[in-house]
């Protein structure tokens, strides 16, 4: 049997119920750790029961989970299947925590190809197959860099950089024993493996609130200036501890923030600047706020009820029908002009949520319509970019794992050939994720820097 | 008319005995083949025209794996060593690395001797020109002389003869290495058969005459007191040994050089081969690294029955006056007598993606190529090459698999699969980080790793095969023992404690205790009392099995998972060009390296993960449509 793959095999907050798959050697190991009601599974028979974290013991989700042994399956391998929430977090958690368990995140298509190698499938099928796999090689690597975020990028290149200069350290020393250069000592190892894993928890830790990828729920937040959106964004912003301040957007009025709602990646536009004292610029901010709708999974339009709805507003509003729309009724502070009926009647499938921005009321009102929008799934998103979350967020906690081993045996002075492994496959991980090949860095980065030779 | 004649007929003719060409010639004959190796100059066989030293880091584990394989690199410089050190004690066992100072002429003589005496093999003095060729199969040589003869198959080992051209200040002319006469129409016919042919350079410093230097100003760096042997047939060696010297290079040599830049061949343009990175010339070192303040030099003896001493790190094309000038600004070289100047030279080698992992010429059948001719630099790969070379020239004529190394196997591995399927753009030196599996690949571990392989290619003699099993019935027969043997705390914690580590609360076994950072086999005997006399060197090898059990266990599980691609062959007759879904790149790349198994398919660079997929997919449909 192969390694363990594991894979979401459902589309992400469309349906009521996601599967979470994983086929090969270990996937009954890892269910076995996993599912709190392995024992009493039998092979073949769904089982209800609970996905428990064993390491910190926190209660994921109840589920519907299978096991089934090779080699009568679907990929002729041991195959798990486990039935959950349908939501994006639900089925984010399971995976992360089958990755963390040992299993490795499945290609696309890689479930099909072990079925046609175990010759599950037919020979008409292999062209199909191969189709899967150039779709991924044409689109694939290229558009999941896309997807991550400049600052990410290249703060990974900043550790990685770190790193290599440690182990061309640890290579100078092994490979030039008799040379006229200082060995590498353990105080100057240590020092700079703790300083690369804190840079790699870092990096963890704000990708739990989501702030790394470009993943997430797109959410545009529209109306007229002073309205309350900088209120919004403020209130938003303090509650997500952002480690990234502002990321200037495509175009010179746009804002672009990433947050966290209840656990689920927001990212937030701010289509800012709109000026209407002049009828053209008017038609422009219009323009320009259904541009940004157009883009965006779910749109959050501020008014102001404190004045009369004005000719501007009731043009967003017919621009925005048909889409996703929460509406806020805000200034409820002040004397209302507008009353909440007549804005449903404006935008009946609309959802309104008064509140006073600049006191931080509705808010949470808020969030909280966000995230049972997320999670009834009314509102969707792309799957490619939930997997390539899932994909970086493993990657950093195997580098942060090597790194974690590497000061364990520092520590202890074992020799650098035997550190060097551990440093050498955080290097590789970090490198996967910014799609960086395995190549001669090291030799070449030795002969550059150092003068060594006969 | 030039009259030709034949000389006479042989299974496997080998061009050129230097490191290459010795063992390649000695592995043929010692299976069975008739076999020649021919020489431009018997005076060159197995020579070293530049360091007077076997071994080092990387190289060291090459040479081990050789003599493991029944090689006769090992053998001869345990014969002929004057000097012996094992490298990087202060690390751990994977890369201690064994260096010897080689009495040059004496290591040349035994060479010969031992070839002179090999049964099944001829040494011949003569120039090949031309290798001949019939429907893309070699068939023989051509001798400058008109004469030829016939072969199964032919190794090509030329060394820097191929093509060779030696640079001096602005003085350059056609010579071998140290004078000797070049190989000059072979060059000029090997190209005229389509070999994709290349040329690099390399260098060697002066020689000086020790009566003129003043060892009273350097460092001594004496040998070893305990020395390890290279060969495994060795338990204990036994010399009286020189020692070598350090000294630096100052500011003034800098500046002697530096206003001479003009005057170096190597920044004249005159010089188009590819030098190595990691054997920089003096002018280079000054030239790239001009911050550093100083650079260290070995000065070593070339031999017992010699004054002529080695000035390690000083290689140079700068014209003789020049030379004579910054070697004497150094100190204790003040009053050096030259004997050779320093050199640069350059010569004619093939690109080594246009060999399989046999060493086969892809194109020209039962042709195999080794050594410097490859893209290589430095003897112990050559010599790893000639060997390989030579076992598989040998299996092509039985009609038998090739013998290839897994880099999980050896660094003879590593260094092949690097040349074939990397390929390399400048003389390609062996590195312990260039293997992933350096644990494994332990110069202590060599026979474990080679021997009985060796053996089963008839190779390696029935003494050594035995000697070998009965090395691991030792360790292994030590090991249990250890297991089992478990020490009281009141036998064991003054030991412990005077040791810095911390005492134990219940009987513990000595295996536990050894795996201790600050402990080790030898410094538990005092609690150990039924601890039997061991042959040298093999309480190290049980420490290491103890020690690094976790670790070596975790390169394994890695070995295990790649061996998935390199277990699945690729047929030789696939036309990537049909398969679709592969990228065009890989389709090129493929077709011209011919990879024959998965795992190599995969290290090809332009290859990619996705590409190795679409092959499974052809690979698994082709076998269904062939049941």
């Amino acid at each position: 049997m192969e390694d363990t793959i594991a894979a979401v095999c459902t589309a992400y907050g469309e349906g009521g119920i996601g599967i979470v798959r994983m086929s090969g050697e270990n996937a009954r190991e890892i269910f076995s750790r996993i599912f709190s009601r392995f024992d009493s599974a039998e092979p073949r028979k769904l089982t209800y029961g609970e996905i428990v974290d064993p390491d910190s013991g926190e209660k994921i989700d109840e589920v519907l989970a299978v096991f089934m042994p090779a080699p009568h399956t679907y990929t002729t391998e041991d195959v798990v299947e486990i039935d959950c929430h349908g939501s994006i977090v639900s089925l984010r958690k399971i995976l992360s925590l089958c990755l963390s368990q040992g299993a490795r995140l499945a290609e696309k298509g890689e479930f099909t190809k072990r079925a046609f190698l175990g010759g599950r499938l037919d020979l008409s099928q292999a062209e199909a197959v191969i189709d899967i796999i150039k779709a991924k090689t044409d689109r694939g690597f290229g558009a999941a860099m896309n997807q991550l975020d400049g600052a990410l990028s290249k703060e990974i290149r900043n550790i990685r950089k770190e790193l290599l200069d440690i182990l061309v350290e640890v290579s100078v020393s092994i490979d030039y024993p008799d040379e006229d250069i200082e060995q590498v000592t353990y105080e100057k190892l240590e020092a700079g493996l703790v300083l690369a894993k804190e840079k790699v928890e870092t990096l963890l830790s704000s990708s739990s609130s989501g702030r790394i990828i470009r993943e997430g729920l797109d959410v545009a937040i529209i109306g007229k200036p002073n309205v309350g959106k900088s209120s919004l964004m403020n209130a938003l912003l303090k509650e997500s501890r952002a480690i990234v301040t502002d990321i200037p957007g495509t175009t010179r009025d746009t804002i672009q923030e990433s947050i966290s709602i209840d656990g689920i990646p927001v990212r937030l536009t701010d289509t800012a600047g709109i000026r209407t004292t002049e009828d053209e610029i008017e038609k422009i901010g219009i323009e320009r706020s259904k541009m940004s709708a157009d883009n965006s999974d779910l749109v959050i339009f501020i008014v102001d009820t404190s004045l009369p709805l004005s000719d501007e507003d009731r043009d967003i509003m017919k621009a925005l029908a048909g889409r996703k729309v929460i509406i806020l009724a805000n200034k409820q502070d002040l004397d209302t002009t507008v009353s909440l009926d007549e804005i449903s009647g404006l935008m009946p499938e609309a959802l309104v949520i008064p509140t006073s921005l600049s006191l931080g009321e509705g808010v949470r009102d808020m969030e909280e319509a966000i995230t049972s929008l997320v999670l009834e799934g009314k509102v969707s998103q792309d799957s490619s970019l939930l997997v390539t979350n899932v994909r970086h967020e493993s990657l950093l906690k195997s580098a942060r794992d090597a790194l974690a081993d590497a000061l364990a045996i520092t520590e202890i002075c074992e020799p650098p050939e035997i550190i060097e492994i551990d440093i050498n496959r955080a290097y590789e991980f970090l490198g996967e994720i910014i799609g960086e090949e395995v190549n001669d860095d090291i030799i070449n980065e030795v002969f550059r820097r150092f003068c060594l030779g006969k | 008319m030039n009259m030709e004649y034949k000389m006479g007929s042989y299974n496997v003719i080998v061009v050129g005995a230097g490191h290459a060409g010795c063992e390649a010639a000695l592995a043929a004959a010692r299976m069975g083949m008739r076999t020649l190796i021919l020489a431009i100059n018997l005076e060159s066989v197995a020579m070293m025209p530049c360091n007077p030293a076997i071994g080092g880091t990387g190289k060291g584990h090459l040479v081990k794996e050789i003599d493991a394989l029944g090689g006769e690199m090992g053998i001869n410089i345990d014969k002929t060593f004057i000097q012996s050190r094992m490298l990087n004690t202060a690390k751990g066992p994977a890369v201690h690395s064994l260096r010897a100072q080689a009495d040059k002429n004496k290591y040349h003589l035994e060479m010969k001797k031992t070839l002179e005496r090999q049964e099944g093999l001829d040494l011949k003095q003569g120039e090949v020109t031309d290798i001949i060729i019939e429907d893309g199969i070699v068939r023989g040589v051509k001798m400058r002389t008109h004469g030829y003869y016939e072969a199964d198959a032919v190794i090509l080992a030329t060394g820097t003869f191929l093509g060779g051209k030696i640079f001096i200040g602005s003085s350059a002319y056609e010579s071998g290495p140290s004078g000797l006469a070049p190989s000059t129409i072979l060059a000029e016919n090997l190209k005229g058969h389509g070999l994709d042919m290349r040329r690099f350079k390399t260098g060697t410093p002066a020689r000086a005459l020790a009566s003129s230097l003043d060892f009273s100003k350097m460092q001594i760096q004496e040998g070893d007191e305990k020395i390890v042997p290279f060969s495994f047939l060795n338990d204990e060696l036994k010399a009286d040994q020189v020692p070598c010297y350090l000294t630096y290079t100052n500011e003034e040599t800098h500046r002697i050089i530096r206003e001479n830049f003009s005057r170096s061949a190597l920044f004249g343009g005159q010089i188009e081969g590819v030098g190595p990175r990691y054997c920089p010339s003096i002018e280079d070192k000054i030239n790239r690294f001009a911050d550093r303040k100083r650079h260290q030099l070995f000065v070593e003896p070339e031999g017992l029955d010699t004054e002529e001493m080695y000035i390690q790190g000083m290689s140079t094309s700068l014209p003789e006056d020049v030379q004579q000038q910054f070697y004497s600004s150094i100190e204790g070289l003040e009053n050096l007598e030259i004997s050779r100047p320093g050199y640069a030279i350059e010569y004619d080698c093939i690109d080594p993606q246009t060999l399989k992992a046999s060493l086969e010429h892809r194109q020209i059948e039962n042709l195999f190529c080794a050594g410097q001719f490859n893209g290589s630099s430095g003897y112990e790969e050559a010599a790893a090459q000639g060997l390989m070379a030579g076992i598989n020239s040998v299996l092509k004529i039985r009609g038998d698999e090739p013998f290839v190394l897994g880099r999980d196997e050896a660094y003879i591995g590593v260094l092949i699969d690097d040349l074939v399927f990397k390929g390399t753009n400048e003389p390609y030196r062996i590195m312990t980080s260039r293997a992933e599996y350096r644990l494994l690949l332990r110069q202590d571990n060599a026979d474990e790793r080679l021997t009985e392989k060796s053996y089963r290619l008839g190779l390696a003699t029935e003494e050594r095969y035995n000697k070998y099993l009965e090395k691991i019935r030792i360790i292994e027969e030590e090991i249990k023992r250890l297991e089992s043997t478990k020490v009281a705390p009141g036998d064991a914690n003054e030991l412990l404690e005077s040791c810095g580590t911390a005492p134990i609360s219940g009987k513990t076994a000595l295996s536990e205790l050894i795996k201790r950072p600050d402990l080790g086999y030898e410094v538990l005997a005092p609690i150990d009392s039924g601890r039997p006399e061991l042959p040298p060197l093999l309480g190290d090898q049980v420490e290491v099995r103890i020690k690094y059990e976790g670790y070596i266990g975790k390169q394994l599980e890695r070995v295990e998972k790649a061996k998935r691609l390199e277990s699945k062959k690729l047929p030789s007759n696939i036309c990537y060009g049909d398969i679709d879904g592969l990228r065009i790149e890989a389709r090129q790349k493929l077709d011209a390296l011919k990879p024959e198994t998965l795992g190599q398919a995969s290290r090809i660079s332009g290859v990619s993960p996705a590409d190795i997929n679409v092959l499974l997919i052809y690979m698994e449909s082709n076998r269904r449509k062939t049941e």
